[in-house]
């Protein structure tokens, strides 16, 4: 299953829960779990960017998720 | 794509296709459209730090002949919530909004209160004086950290700290950032040394020369079209038609040629007030700001308090890392923070790590953001905390940088793992550089530092028409600042197979392209590149299937060698190529105009890694500095036009040694800024620095179909800790104040 890691700003929304893991098979499933699972977190969702093996995204829906995938969320970067 | 080839196009260094225009004059600013019956529009700007507006009576200026609109706070929708602005710390749409124009209250000296249009500048100027504005003076808030004080003045008494659960008071705190790895107190237990600091950064503009300045023409229907100095107008538009209520529909932006931005350009202050009052009255109307108001009411980005401390063991491995940041907002929450937390130790494999931070409101003008926002603030101080430590460790700055490098493989400190990255390449290459190499000279000192910025992609958009010659029109909409369209012909030709003069490029309106976000977080050549790569493919796949047409053979038979479509296997051997030019001059015969679009939104942005140092001498009588030598050495990914690279590198040096160096905001106890002019907001001048030596280091960054990093934000984060570390080894003090400057170093020298 792949590995999903949250970060600082979603532990207080996920009861501590820093890790855990999915068989969603792309990003929307996973957001979609997500969400179902703590609720309160719908909004941080929205507006978090994601690295999925590396690669960051900025604004992710369909990106593949495969079973070894490492799934960081990270706070949006725009820049100067 | 990743693997480093051998280009036509790409890597050449062809003038920039604006250049003439620009060094004779020709080129066309934001303040240099004329239309018929334009008038001017001024602002009226808070002259207290704090303050509730009691009252605004525009009255008196609408009497005034000549003055043919005036508005106020109270001309603007009211409010509503939700939406945000787009560029880093860019905030909601009511608090720009209210940047824009104060309503009951003025939070920084200089916020704009009212504005008049006149048929002349001096009349609009005796027009502000007629503005009567009655205010309750309160009590500015101006230590960052004083703010942060439960007790602290507020700036806004509903502004309460971001957390899930709704404090129960409110707070000048509007946002706080955390990162953690590991275990920190078993770090800094294994550590055979501690340096423990704190460093402040002083707020600073961006110092574009051109100040903000637009014109608006609007109609009796609210439609019309703005011209203004931006680094994106579709951003713009929204940014405006979101603070106004308009279907973004309705206005037509057009970007002007702009003379800098550096992230200051992402935000509207004008735009919003020109068409209120080219509405009111029926007229364009023109507005520019003097250098004063850009001061004032514009930019900058955040001073910051950062209280750091490292341990590393006597090989130079880091074992733990703990930091502390307070970020000024300004007058509204955003600022860069989060980014700053992200990035302080992104250049290093660290085990265990701390970092927290703050976005704290202050009676200051709201920051915008600037080049890499948050990360010169928050890497100055570990950077120099590291040179503090390679001075107890007695070893090189450099390779106690290498001993700790993050590499492909790395996990980041904000979370994935790197992809192939430049840092340890760099760091090699300033290692063998001939400016490292040599012996520091007598009385200097050399100062070393990492750079890091992330890069990001984002929407763009672009077409690439081709003319009925074969020769190739590529429009896109990412305003042009260092040099863009250059390195999109350089694209559109290296993917054609044609050469660089037969392109040209245009950035389109609103109206004439598809969206694009800002030409900022060193996204354009990336994103757009991207963009304009997919479009020139989309071209070759028409020709492709015209040639195919006339051919009559299938599409697949068809290959596109070197700017022409050549026959491919099982094609009669009679049949010869067919070149852009010729496919284009029988394009009414296979379908008509050959044209090619792409609309993206670009991930897979590459970050940018960088080692800079330099050699400084300082007088320890006067406080003088000089810059003797300075090297800038940063991975840039596939160099499109490694003279624009180059340029960046440079310019982000100069500003970074800038800031380093002299330039701050001073502001005395009311909170108005003392020094709102270049003569006495010191930028760096050509006479005060050496040529800046760079070398790129090209990894290619795997997910763009030429490798590009992006290259513009990264090249300013060193230059502080350079100088910072530079100036410490000179004067053989611990320097933790910025901006180095005569008196700072004297008075540190006195103590």
């Amino acid at each position: 299953m792949a590995k999903v890691v949250l970060p600082d700003s979603f532990l207080s929304y996920t009861d501590g829960v820093r890790e855990c893991v999915t068989r969603a098979e792309d990003y929307r499933s996973l957001v979609n779990e997500l969400k179902e699972r703590w609720p309160d977190l719908t909004d941080s969702l929205e507006k978090t960017a994601v690295a999925i093996d590396g690669q960051i995204y900025q604004d992710a829906l369909l990106e593949p998720i495969l079973p070894d995938s490492e799934v960081f969320f990270m706070a949006r970067i725009e820049g100067g | 794509m990743a693997e480093a080839v051998d280009y036509k196009q790409i890597g050449s260094r062809p003038v920039r296709p604006d250049g003439v225009d620009k060094v004779t004059g020709r080129a066309r600013f934001g303040a240099d459209l004329v239309l018929p019956n334009m008038i001017y529009g001024k602002v009226l700007r808070s002259p207290h730090a704090h303050a509730r507006i009691k009252s605004i009576d525009v009255s008196g200026a609408l009497a005034i002949d000549g003055v043919m609109a005036a508005i106020s706070g109270s001309d603007f929708p009211g409010g509503r919530s939700g939406g945000e602005v787009v560029g880093e710390g860019g905030g909601t749409v009511d608090d720009v909004a209210k940047n824009v124009m104060a309503r009951d209250k003025v939070l920084y000296h200089g916020h704009a209160v009212a504005a008049v249009a006149a048929k002349t500048t001096a009349i609009a100027e005796s027009a502000l004086a007629a503005i009567k504005v009655e205010y309750e003076v309160l009590e500015p808030v101006l230590d960052v950290v004083a703010a942060m004080a439960e007790d602290a003045i507020l700036v806004d008494e509903n502004q309460y700290t971001n957390l899930p659960e709704k404090p129960e008071k409110p707070s000048n705190i509007a946002n706080v950032g955390h990162l953690e790895r590991g275990n920190v107190g078993e770090g800094f237990e294994q550590a055979d040394v501690l340096i423990e600091r704190e460093y402040k950064v002083p707020m600073a503009h961006q110092g574009y020369i051109e100040p903000h300045a637009c014109v608006a023409s609007i109609d009796e229907t609210g439609r019309g079209t703005v011209w203004l100095s931006t680094q994106g107008h579709f951003d713009a538009r929204a940014a405006t038609a979101s603070i106004l209520g308009r279907n973004i529909a309705d206005l037509k932006f057009v970007a002007s040629e702009i003379g800098g931005g550096f992230g200051g350009k992402t935000v509207v202050y004008l735009e919003p007030l020109a068409i209120l009052m080219s509405e009111k009255a029926n007229r364009p109307v023109k507005m520019q700001m003097s250098r004063e108001e850009v001061f004032r009411a514009t930019g900058p980005t955040s001073g910051t308090v950062t209280r750091i401390k490292v341990g590393l063991k006597n090989d130079g491995s880091i074992t733990a890392a703990q930091a502390w940041s307070a970020f000024e907002a300004g007058a509204f929450a955003g600022a860069p923070h989060m980014p700053g937390i992200m990035s302080i130790y992104a250049p290093y494999d660290l085990e265990n790590f701390v970092v927290d931070a703050f976005d704290v409101l202050v009676n200051k003008p709201k920051v915008a953001a600037y080049r890499a926002p948050g990360a010169p603030q928050t890497m100055h101080a570990f950077e120099c905390a590291l040179d503090e430590a390679a001075i107890a460790l007695d070893m090189d700055p450099l390779d106690l940088r290498l001993k700790n490098a993050a590499e492909e493989g790395t996990t980041a400190p904000y979370g994935p793992k790197f992809p192939a990255i430049g840092f340890k390449a760099c760091i090699e290459a300033a290692k063998k550089h001939p400016n490292y190499t040599k012996p520091v000279p007598e009385g200097a000192g050399r100062g070393v530092s990492a750079g890091f910025w992330f890069n990001v992609g984002m929407q763009s958009s672009a077409e690439v028409n081709i003319n009925e010659n074969g020769t190739v029109m590529v429009i896109e909409g990412s305003p042009d600042i260092g040099g863009s369209r250059a390195s999109m012909c350089l694209m559109a030709a290296e993917t054609l197979g044609v050469e660089y003069d037969q392109v040209r490029a245009q950035v389109g309106d609103t109206e004439s392209t598809g969206f694009c976000n800002v030409t900022g977080g060193s996204r354009t050549t990336f994103a757009t590149g991207m963009a304009v790569t997919q479009a020139c493919e989309d071209v070759i796949a028409e020709c492709k299937q015209r040639a195919a047409k006339l051919w009559g053979v299938d599409d697949d038979q068809v290959e596109w060698e070197d700017g022409s479509a050549v026959p491919g296997p099982g094609v009669n051997a009679d049949v010869k190529p067919m070149s852009l030019a010729e496919l284009a001059g029988s394009a009414a015969k296979t379908g008509g105009p050959i044209q090619g679009r792409a609309s993206l939104n670009a991930q897979g942005a590459g970050a940018s890694f960088a080692v800079n140092f330099a050699d400084i001498a300082v007088d320890k009588e006067t406080g003088k500095v000089d810059v003797l030598s300075y090297t800038a050495i940063q991975d840039a990914g596939t160099a499109i036009h490694p003279a624009y690279v180059e340029g960046q590198m440079q310019g982000g040096a100069a500003q970074g040694i800038g800031w380093a160096l002299n330039e701050e905001y001073i502001f005395n106890a009311d909170g108005v800024m003392e020094n709102p002019g270049f003569l006495d907001y010191r930028i760096p001048v050509a006479s005060d620095l050496p040529m800046i030596d760079t070398e790129i280091v090209e990894v290619p960054n795997p997910s763009h179909p030429y490798g590009v990093r992006g290259v513009g934000e990264t090249p300013i984060v060193a230059p502080l800790a350079v100088c910072g570390n530079a100036v410490s080894r000179a004067v053989g003090l611990r320097l933790t104040d910025l901006p180095l400057s005569p008196p700072s170093i004297l008075a540190a020298l006195d103590d």
